[in-house]
């Protein structure tokens, strides 16, 4: 397999020039999929029999759990390679990726809640499922927090690095929590070995929405990314040259 | 399309208060998490536009 990309995420002025080449693409690819899931799932998808139609809500609220789930994850991932191969471009993308997976935990948890009053009769209830997503809420927090209160930059890059990487034991409680404990909250709606349970024309606009919520994750990270990378190389000759020809293009 | 009005599908059967909640409150935070890295970046390229101004005035 070769390597070169992964050497060439250490050079800030090479990620920040193939990233503004990305961001176009996820931005329409996550408008058009949103545009198309939100039409299919709210107007197409027939109603579910029991629930009727606020299982609707669903299509929101599985993407952002999923997202939520992943970006942390990938903050694990990052923390991995920040620690072990000195990049500094692992903790930009921690610091960057940490807000946008608790505002898809706020996503995944309020819509829950809204979904819980018609379906379970509460709003929130301690369950194993929507406690351990709680426990993930202020996972992120403290990551974000982390990051901001230690001033020495490397300092914190480690602090949240090794925060990402414990925290991530919470990830399979999460996964499993629905089939170790008794909860009211329904198991998984997608199986990579099974065909899923709902018909076609209910776990399409689903499968929509979740690709859509990963490009758009994709765009607003990326976005996130090349501010604080430019911010990070102000002294450097190409972020100088890329700030000035920005402010000459007029902004 | 599994409805038959405008009103039926505002409605959501009995469903329309929570289901339109959801749908607007992860909208406008999606729409949120768009626009803050865009105006950040704005703010970050005028703050340097004034820097730049300002030396070479100097």
């Amino acid at each position: 397999m070769n390597w070169t990309w992964f050497h060439k995420l250490g050079s800030p002025k090479w990620f920040y020039e193939i990233s503004g080449r990305w961001v176009p693409w996820l931005a329409v690819a996550a408008a058009l999929l949103l545009a198309i899931g939100l039409v299919w799932g709210l107007a197409f998808a027939p109603p579910d029999y029991q629930q009727g139609n606020s299982f609707r809500i669903i299509y929101i609220h599985v993407p952002a759990a999923f997202l939520a789930q992943s970006i942390y994850v990938m903050l694990a991932v990052a923390g991995i390679v920040g620690l072990v191969w000195k990049m500094k471009l692992a903790d930009v993308a921690v610091q960057q990726a940490a807000p946008i997976g608790a505002w898809m935990t706020v996503i995944a948890l309020l819509t829950g809640a809204i979904w819980g009053k018609p379906t379970w009769g509460a709003f929130w209830v301690w369950d194993a499922r929507l406690t351990s997503m709680l426990i993930l809420l202020f996972l992120y927090f403290g990551v974000i927090a982390l990051g901001q209160a230690i001033s020495n930059r490397d300092s914190a890059a480690k602090a949240c690095a090794v925060l990402a990487i414990v925290g991530v034991v919470n990830i399979p409680i999460i996964k499993y929590s629905v089939e170790w404990w008794n909860t009211l909250h329904q198991p998984a709606t997608f199986s990579v070995v099974e065909k899923p349970a709902m018909p076609f024309e209910m776990w399409m606009p689903l499968l929509i929405m979740v690709l859509a919520f990963y490009c758009f994750f994709g765009a607003v990270l990326l976005l996130r990314m090349r501010l604080e990378v430019l911010k990070r190389e102000e002294r450097s000759s190409w972020a100088k040259a890329e700030v000035r020809a920005q402010v000459e293009r007029g902004v | 399309m599994s409805f038959n009005s405008v009103g039926e599908f505002l409605a959501m059967g009995t469903h329309g208060a929570y289901v339109w909640s959801s749908y607007g409150i992860s909208l406008a935070v999606l729409a949120l998490n768009a626009l803050l890295p865009i105006l950040a970046r704005r703010r970050y390229l005028q703050d340097e536009a004034r820097r730049l101004r300002r030396e070479e005035s100097q």
